[in-house]
């Protein structure tokens, strides 16, 4: 179960929290202007990416907000999680922060 | 340890035949007297409890302290299972939770029947009861044997390849019979008595496994001021100190040191120690999954305690001190009972005081099953020999043999064994130059054997770690670590004692640190760097990764180096020529893995899954590693080419209890129920699921059955009045200055122009341009709106305004809130329905005061009172919504008020047929997300002058507005079937499969009112075929349907506005 930052609450279990697909695709003001490859990639495409991805969640079994979350898809890794609105941080890879090496 | 000579232990069997045909004692007496492979002294058992026990009928006795496998084994008995595939007699392999074999059913009552548990885990109690599993009618006489005789019909794959014919048989005949053949034990048929916990907890460090590193580890994060958790799967913590004699930790025996190192861990109250505990899951962000078992070992479990606990601890920093598992030798004939690994026959004697035989032959790859000769030997085991594999086996421990007078034989392999349910006599070969010759054989009645050390990494690799191969250790170790977690241990190929020591406590240390971060500077000891030589004292710094304990340990033990065979030994004959097997607990042979490689699998995960190598309940834990080697070895590739299984929890199964908790029967999932509930249970109502809420779904009179009370509860609808409890429908409270602003974007209508007071049917579609909900929406104020829901649909309804509220359109000044539970809702419905109200309301609801779709506020029974004159009838009709608490009383008022006008109760059976003569759609039935409101006929309610609403775009392209779009139309069936819900509607009749289907029925009803069947269906270009006739093909016939408008009832709609 992931652990997940709520920009309002702070550190809460996963299932506090319903997944909300990728981040920053706004609603394109007017669509009616739009072509239909225009509108049907706004619908239906979405990126996959390997590694940190812009993700949005709601704390809905807690304070009912959406905010956004960067993820590292392969780790399952936050590196960080920022309000609805706000221009994606940049954030320092979660590898190299609490995770040990080895010694050889 | 036992100081008896061999020639005592030569006594207790046949007269002093040495070797064993598999007599085994059969004696039932209490006490110890049938315990004729028990030592006298030495082991953890206490010999001052005796307990008893049956297997199979046959009773035995064991000490406190025995597992059911030391406790048969002490007996005798090594035949205890039938393997899956083949039902070849098997024994004991292991003593721990690897155990592929020892599979047994533990029979405590009728209800407490647990099948699958391993007897070198199930600790024994005074009168078990324990059965064998997958034979028949015995396990010493199994007709299922036969499948070994037959085995050339069974090879890997076997069911892609044969009983394929005739085609039918396979599901009718092949398969019923293969599954009863090939099983494990049977499922309990009673509900499960027993009660199971969960308890959630965090913690500093956590440690898995109790074994030397575990303990070290514990100790230093304890010492550090750390809350750890320290688990182990085993009764007893100590792990391999538990099965060794030898060794000696800074002047004390190991197991002196492992009471000293609790007994300190004990008086730490930040130290939670867990025996019986199973880490079996590793989750995301350092979530790890315990199973403790907390009752199953006691004779009489204490009333009220529950059988096991479920934890789900979240520790900061985890170190993973799991040990190794030690790998089975591959040659012909190796799956005897009789023959275990040497690590057993070692723990079975010095931790249960049990002789795995009276005269054994060693097979081994590495020095460490000389330690299990010498122990033997040392109990007066005759030890016949010592057959290494490697050409010139010289460390300390094969010294020590040769000096002891045991019979070393280097550069040996196995050419087959002998004996029927017990091993025999062993045939040994010889390898010289590459070549197979046969050697010497010995009689013997058990084999031990040893082909090194695969180190447990399955919890490593479910936290999604990265394994490297190390070719000095000839194993998959811990590389890059994912989370917070280090390896400690004989789980990273530190193999020494010394070592472990020193690598538990390094780990321990860091890992309690304050900042618990990870320590990229000092170096610990390198893994296989421990090989050494000589039997010596090795002083390990504890401190070997700074920041440590200054704590040293002076351990004495003997080096076993890091030797390791991987693969099948060298035979003298093909794979198709003998079984030599790979997995025990999935029948896989060598033969089946050459045949795997041979038809084309390369991928380890397709090998596994053709041939079910690893695949067992047991997940491959003795198996995977030589399987791997067996194929990269066919290939001609290197092991870390061929690649590695998936490892997945749960490490051994966990009973569903543990995950279900308290979560059964009445706390299983959440019951809402309306406020009427008890009215209607009390009238008899039959109740249905909607969603998480109890329905009431008719309510039958004296001799009905539903048809009956449907049929009457209609007429009574459409001829006098019926009242109806619709409070599950979600409700909505949307508020603020731009509430219809909101309301004009996200739903297809226009609510600009809805006055103060009036409600109208809103459509709710996804940007998808869809269906997605629906419901009447009255505005009460100029910035409020109230907005229903479907029963099911609310929450997510909800979600989805508050997505848009939050994050497309926060600048509207707008507020969502759920008042689903605060209203109760009744209908009223019928012509009669105004005379019943208008004496309990102190409003006007005139026609001409309170037209339909208009909303009205007052009191009713002395409460406030929101009323709608709305119907999903068709009939003229209201709504009463009352606050929640009053719901009850005001039902009952209205319906005492009714009787006079013929009121009766109605359930939602009747709901629906009634609103489906009037062809309005019930969302999720009549759509199923790919039907746009004019695919519903509903274009209607489209607000035409807006520019856009969720859904107008995608409503705007061409294939949304295709004529041959599936529309909802209504079907008269000609011959008067009811037509079934989900029957697929065709243009021709007497088409055979494929056929070609162009619509499918979403509602049908019996309609008592019209006196004829009814039925809603989604069907392609369905408007332009009102008239038409279509078919419902069903089974031996098409039944012929009449396409009509969907509005079979009523079709002006003069009783609505009556």
């Amino acid at each position: 179960m992931l652990l997940i930052v709520c920009p309002y609450c702070g550190k809460r279990p996963e299932l506090e929290f319903t997944y909300g697909g990728q981040a920053h695709l706004a609603r394109p003001a007017k669509p009616v202007e739009l072509d239909d490859q225009t509108w049907t990639d706004f619908l239906y495409m979405r990126t996959n990416t390997k590694g940190p991805y812009a993700e949005r969640w709601r704390h809905a079994r807690g304070c009912g907000r959406f905010f956004n979350a960067v993820r590292d898809t392969t780790t399952d890794h936050f590196l960080g999680t920022y309000k609805t609105g706000e221009p994606q941080p940049e954030f320092a890879a979660a590898t190299t922060r609490t995770i040990p090496e080895h010694p050889k | 340890m036992s100081s008896r000579s061999a020639s005592d232990d030569l006594r207790s069997v046949n007269g002093g035949q040495p070797t064993s045909n598999g007599a085994l004692p059969t004696a039932s007496a209490l006490g110890t007297a049938s315990n004729d492979f028990r030592t006298t002294t030495g082991g953890r058992i206490d010999r001052s409890q005796a307990l008893r026990f049956t297997f199979d009928g046959t009773a035995y006795a064991g000490f406190a302290g025995d597992t059911l496998a030391s406790a048969l084994l002490a007996n005798g008995v090594h035949l205890v299972g039938r393997s899956f595939k083949y039902h070849r007699p098997r024994g004991i392999l292991a003593a721990g939770s690897e155990e592929p074999n020892a599979l047994v059913t533990v029979i405590r009552d009728t209800a407490r029947y647990t099948p699958n548990l391993r007897a070198t885990q199930v600790e024994l109690y005074d009168g078990l009861c324990a059965e064998s599993q997958n034979r028949w009618p015995s396990l010493r006489h199994d007709v299922g044997r036969v499948n070994d005789l037959l085995a050339r019909f069974f090879p890997a794959g076997f069911y892609y390849k044969t009983f394929m014919w005739p085609k039918k048989a396979w599901k009718a005949v092949y398969e019923p019979i293969i599954r009863r053949a090939a099983g494990l034990g049977q499922a309990p048929t009673l509900p499960d008595p027993d009660r199971y916990a969960q308890r959630y907890a965090h913690c500093d460090v956590l440690v898995v496994g109790a074994g030397p590193a575990g303990i070290a580890a514990a100790l230093a994060a304890a010492d550090s001021g750390a809350r750890v958790v320290l688990c182990d799967e085993q009764a007893e913590f100590g792990g391999s100190l538990l099965g060794d004699g030898a060794a000696r930790i800074d002047g004390d025996s190991g197991l002196e040191w492992v009471e000293k190192s609790l007994a300190a861990l004990k008086l730490n109250n930040r130290v939670t120690l867990l025996a019986r505990t199973t880490a079996f899951g590793y989750f995301p962000h350092n979530l790890i999954g315990l199973n403790e078992r907390l009752s199953d070992h006691l004779t009489q479990p204490t009333r009220g305690l529950p059988r096991e606990r479920l934890w789900q601890v979240r520790a900061r920093a985890v170190v993973l001190a799991t040990g190794a598992i030690e790998r089975p030798l591959v040659f012909p004939g190796n799956d005897r009972p009789g023959i275990l690994l040497a690590g057993a026959g070692q723990t079975y004697l010095n931790r249960y005081g049990v002789r795995v035989g009276n005269q054994v032959v060693v097979v081994t790859a590495t020095d460490a099953a000389y330690q299990a000769a010498l122990d033997l030997h040392a109990a007066g085991v005759i030890v016949a020999a010592v057959a290494d594999t490697r050409q010139s086996p010289s460390g300390v421990l094969p010294e020590a043999a040769r000096r002891a007078g045991i019979d070393v034989i280097p550069a040996s392999t196995v050419l087959g064994t002998k004996g029927d349910l017990r091993v025999r006599s062993i045939a040994l070969g010889k390898l010289t130059n590459g070549t197979v010759r046969a050697a010497q054989n010995f009689d013997c009645d058990a084999v031990l054997m040893s082909g090194g050390f695969t180190p447990s990494v399955h919890l490593f690799s479910q936290s999604r770690g990265k394994l490297e191969w190390s070719e000095a250790l000839q194993a998959f170790i811990p590389g890059q670590s994912a989370e917070n977690e280090r390896s400690a241990g004989a789980c990273r190929g530190v193999y020494g004692l010394a070592e472990a020591l020193a690598d538990g406590a390094a780990a321990g240390a860091a890992a309690g640190a304050p900042t618990g971060a990870a320590v990229g500077t000092a170096t610990g000891p390198a893994a296989g760097a421990a090989a050494g030589a000589t039997v010596g004292t090795a002083a390990a710094p504890a401190a070997a990764r700074k920041p440590g304990p200054a704590r040293r340990l002076v351990v004495e033990a003997p080096l076993r180096g890091n030797d390791a065979y991987l693969g099948a030994l060298p035979a003298a004959t093909p794979p198709s020529k003998h079984k030599s097997f790979v997995d025990w607990q999935h029948d896989v042979t060598t033969k089946d893995l050459a045949l795997a490689t041979r038809e084309g699998f390369q991928s380890i995960e397709h090998v596994k899954r053709y041939t079910t190598t690893g695949m067992a309940t047991d997940q491959g834990k003795t198996s995977n590693l030589n399987a791997m080697a067996i194929v990269a070895q066919k290939l001609d590739v290197a092991i870390p080419r061929v690649g590695l299984t998936t490892f997945r929890m749960p490490y051994t199964p966990v009973t569903f209890g543990s995950f279900a908790g308290i979560s059964r029967g009445d706390l299983f999932d959440p019951v809402r129920t309306t406020p009427t509930h008890a009215w209607a249970a009390a009238h008899g109502a039959v109740f249905e699921n909607v969603a998480l809420w109890k329905r009431a779904r008719y309510f039958p009179r004296a001799g009905e059955d539903m048809h009956a009370a449907v049929a009457r509860e209609c007429l009574a609808v459409r001829n006098a009045c019926g009242i109806f409890d619709a409070s599950t429908l979600g409700k909505i409270e949307v508020v603020g200055a731009d509430a219809a602003e909101f309301m004009n974007r996200l739903y297809i209508n226009s609510w600009t122009g809805l006055g103060i007071g009036r409600s109208r049917y809103g459509i709710l579609c996804r940007d998808d341009g869809f269906i997605y909900d629906d419901g009447v929406v009255a505005r009460t104020a100029a910035d409020r709106f109230h907005v229903t829901t479907t029963t099911g649909g609310a929450p997510r309804v909800l979600a989805m305004m508050e997505d848009y509220r939050q994050t497309e359109w926060p600048d509207l000044k707008v507020w969502l809130t759920s008042t689903t539970e605060q209203w109760a809702v009744i209908a009223v419905q019928g012509p009669n329905s105004r005379r019943v109200l208008e004496d309990l309301v102190g409003i006007d609801i005139s026609a001409a005061a309170m037209p339909h779709m208009s909303v009205g506020r007052g009191f009713i029974c002395g409460t406030s009172m929101l009323l709608f004159r709305v119907s999903f009838t068709g009939e003229l009709g209201f709504e009463v919504n009352v606050p929640a608490d009053f719901g009850a009383a005001v039902w009952e008022a209205i319906y005492a008020a009714g009787q006079k006008h013929g009121m009766v109760e109605y359930g939602t059976e009747t709901m629906h047929v009634l609103r489906a003569e009037k062809g309005y759609i019930i969302v999720g039935q009549d759509t199923d997300g790919t039907v746009t409101p004019d695919d519903a006929g509903l274009t209607w309610a489209i607000g035409k002058t807006k520019t856009d609403f969720v859904g107008k775009r995608s409503l705007e392209r061409a294939s949304m507005k295709a004529s041959n779009r599936k529309q909802l139309v209504g079907l008269r069936s000609r011959s008067g079937t009811v037509l079934e819900e989900g029957a697929q509607v065709a243009a021709k009749a007497g088409q055979q499969p494929p056929m070609e289907l162009i619509g499918h029925v979403t509602s049908s009803y019996a309609s008592s009112v019209l006196g004829y069947p009814i039925a809603l269906a989604l069907v392609a270009g369905g408007r332009a075929k009102v008239g038409q006739t279509l078919y419902v093909p069903m089974p031996g016939r098409d039944l012929e349907v009449e396409v009509t408008s969907p509005v079979f009832y009523d079709p002006t709609g003069a009783r609505i506005n009556g």
